[in-house]
């Protein structure tokens, strides 16, 4: 029973972070309908800034942090302001596309830097917890803390506030919206920054040896592509969809590992995602296309 | 494709009956190929024919391998920009079906092995039936097409970008595959392709017996031939299957779906046909590649590797660069994509130390800089690729006549252009995938 609930607190500690990665993912889905492919690399960037402050300049880990996610929202920002927003008249899939090929100069350019030096830690190590016979590994604690509160504070400033409702609005129908009077350039712009900054969250307890076996690396990259399935099994269009998807993957992941092995995990993670996609082609959560002929 | 309803309603509706208006001359004559567009194709094979027999007297066998490394490129090209371009449907799992046809070929032309095991005496290493490589070849390639029909479940309902993202998972199943069974698929140390022969010509040989001119036709010149040859017959086949019916139930169900199903396409049979015969075109694009290195490995990381993510991701470079849909942009994509590195290798004149360190500027990353920002500017600027700039440069030329026809109907593989004849089609219908 303890290695159960060892292995289930482990899959929610994943999925709280995989729930961040996809919970971006989709908020950029929603405001500008673009797939972003470079959403792994623009995390990965953010963690290499975070390694560049703390290790070359010397700054106290939490403001290297901060530093890190900061890097990463205004990557995400310019990554629309320069790109996305100017290319309006290409087809959202294309600029899918496009992201594609934004994901291969920055993980490039990144793994190039790291060279081959050791893969820097950037979460500091936790101590394990123990409840009675239950060992937790702290990170994953703390991982599922740290997604609690930002999905709360998200999910309040979603419905609460005014960009909330403008987010929202934009997404159901996006000319309405800006004959509304919502500029739908801001509404854009700031669902990049926000979905840049949760990327650049995630990739603090990614790139950690407690949570993937390494630091910093092409392996962080990968891991971070797990958020398609989260996204996509809970629904491209559905903020909630993302953390039932992120703890779906989690959980699939941990333990596929457990009980089958390392290599079945990351297959049976997409495994779960083609089931779903068979039996619900939009996600679990996502809205159903209509097509009016 | 709208246009045609237009163009033939008023048609049917002069003729007192509502036959077939085909054979109407004054149809005929309005859908006659001129001279040009009867030959050109024919011309075009016997350029191509002469020349790629020539290279390989005047080239240097460095240059003659990155040269079939390049034409498996393109023939792989083909059918994922067939399906891009054509069919509308976006796939990251090219290499996963070029892996199923890697290991199909070894499996069905490679004896089995075995090996000495302290307990049991011998243990099958590697299975394999023997067939003759020709056979093999063809198995492999129907292999692989119907690995892509299995996928139909998914690729018919699943529309657009999801289909991008559920491809994904084929790429980790074929890792999987790849890693559980390593009597298919070879152990960490690899296991040997049978190379290519027929009626006794053999394209592995150790010592030319065989003078051109002058030059030795060793395993450089034969694969480049075979290559030649093999790439030939595909570019001609997928240009028969876009210009023929298939051709134009793919466009027709990629503009939308509705209209093609009005129009008496059978939309799930069409995708799922564009499906097998992309992913055949992969599996034969995997059997070059393994014919080419002797040796089929597992990859390391389902990222990184031959037949991994990232080398499905340099075939959709290929074909964004190349122009989506159109089959001399993907040869020209592929020059640019798997061409690059090992020419900017030789310009550079690194190798050594400074090649490998990691943090150097080497030439694979330069041209996966230049490669990914050609993808960004294209998107950006000319989402018909190289192909639309071509278009471009000829319509300088020609006047403005071409552009009435949205530069498709002379593009050469990009055809249907008579039945286009409306001046957005070609533009519009280059930006959706």
């Amino acid at each position: 029973m303890s290695t159960f609930m060892q292995v289930l607190i482990t899959g929610l500690g994943r999925g709280a972070v995989y729930a961040l990665l996809a919970l971006g993912f989709v908020i950029i889905y929603k405001a500008t309908e673009v797939v972003n492919f470079a959403h792994g690399s623009i995390a990965l960037v953010g963690g290499y800034l975070v390694f560049v402050l703390r290790d070359s300049v010397g700054l106290p880990w939490i403001v290297a942090a901060l530093g890190g996610i900061v890097t990463s929202a205004v990557l995400a920002l310019l990554v629309e302001r320069l790109l996305i927003s100017k290319a309006r008249l290409a087809h959202h899939d294309s600029l899918a596309i496009l992201t594609i090929g934004l994901d291969t100069i920055f993980l490039t350019e990144i793994i190039r830097r790291l060279g081959v030096s050791d893969n820097p830690n950037l979460f500091p190590s936790v101590k394990p917890l123990r409840i009675g016979d239950v060992s937790i590994q702290g990170i994953y604690l703390v991982s599922m803390i740290t997604a609690l509160i930002i999905i709360g504070v998200f999910f309040v400033v979603f419905q609460k506030t005014n960009w909330g409702t403008s987010m929202r609005a934009q997404a159901e129908n996006k000319e309405a919206a800006s004959l509304m009077g919502i500029r739908s350039g801001r509404v854009t712009a700031s669902a990049w920054v926000v979905g840049g900054a949760l990327a650049g969250v995630a990739i603090l307890f990614i790139a950690s040896p407690s949570f993937a076996g390494s630091g910093l690396s092409a392996t962080s990259h990968a891991l971070a592509l797990a958020a398609f399935p989260a996204a996509i099994v809970g629904g491209l269009s559905s903020t909630e969809g993302a953390i039932v998807g992120g703890i779906v993957v989690g959980l699939t992941n941990s333990f596929g590992e457990f009980y089958v092995d390392k290599l079945f995990a990351t297959v049976a993670v997409y495994l779960v995602m083609v089931l779903v996609l068979v039996f619900k082609p939009s996600g679990l959560f996502g809205k159903v296309e209509q097509r009016r002929v | 494709m709208s246009d045609t309803n237009v163009t033939t309603a008023p048609a049917t509706a002069v003729a007192p009956t509502n036959d077939d208006i085909s054979h109407d001359p004054a149809v005929k004559a309005l859908v006659k190929p001129t001279v040009w567009q009867r030959w050109r194709l024919t011309i075009g094979m016997v350029i191509f024919a002469v020349v790629m027999f020539l290279l390989p007297l005047y080239l240097a066998p460095d240059d003659l391998s990155n040269g079939v490394a390049v034409m498996t490129a393109a023939v792989g090209g083909f059918g994922l920009t067939m399906l891009l371009g054509q069919a509308g449907l976006l796939s990251l799992a090219h290499s996963a079906f070029m892996l199923v046809g890697a290991i199909s070929y070894t499996v069905l032309a490679s004896q089995s092995t075995y090996k000495p095991d302290p307990d049991k005496g011998q243990v099958l290493d590697h299975f394999g039936i023997g067939l003759p490589p020709l056979i093999a070849l063809i198995g492999a390639v129907l292999i692989a097409g119907l690995a892509g029909g299995l996928f139909a479940p998914v690729s018919g309902r699943v529309k657009g970008i999801y289909l991008g993202l559920a491809s994904l998972a084929l790429v980790y199943i074929m890792f999987f595959v790849s890693k559980k069974f390593p009597e298919l698929a070879g152990h960490a140390s690899g296991r040997p392709v049978p190379g290519f022969s027929i009626f006794g010509f053999d394209v592995d040989v150790s010592t030319p017996e065989l003078f051109i001119m002058n030059v030795p036709i060793g395993r450089a010149e034969r694969l480049w031939w075979l290559y030649a040859i093999l790439m030939g017959i595909a570019y001609v086949l997928m240009r028969g299957a876009i210009n023929g019916r298939i051709g134009r139930a793919w466009r027709a169900v990629r503009d939308n779906e509705a209209m093609a199903t009005v129009m008496g396409v059978n939309v799930a049979r069409t995708k799922m046909m564009a499906f097998i015969i992309s992913s055949a075109y992969a599996g034969l694009a995997g059997v070059m590649a393994v014919w080419q290195l002797q040796l089929l490995t597992p990859d390391e990381s389902a990222e990184q590797g031959k037949f991994s993510l990232v080398t499905a991701i340099s075939y959709l470079a290929l074909v964004v660069i190349g122009g989506m849909g159109s089959l001399l942009g993907a040869v020209l994509g592929a020059l640019i994509v798997f061409g690059m590195p090992p020419i900017l290798n030789a310009a550079m004149q690194t190798g050594g130390a400074a090649a490998t360190s990691g943090t150097a500027f080497s030439p694979t990353v330069i041209a996966t800089f230049i490669y990914g920002a050609l993808i960004v500017l294209i998107i950006m600027f000319e989402p018909r690729g190289f192909a639309g700039i071509g278009d471009r440069i000829l319509g300088l030329f020609t006047g403005r006549g071409r552009k009435n026809t949205a530069g498709l109907v002379d593009s050469g593989d990009q055809p249907g252009g008579r039945e286009d004849a409306d001046p957005t089609e070609g533009t519009d219908a280059e930006t959706k995938v």
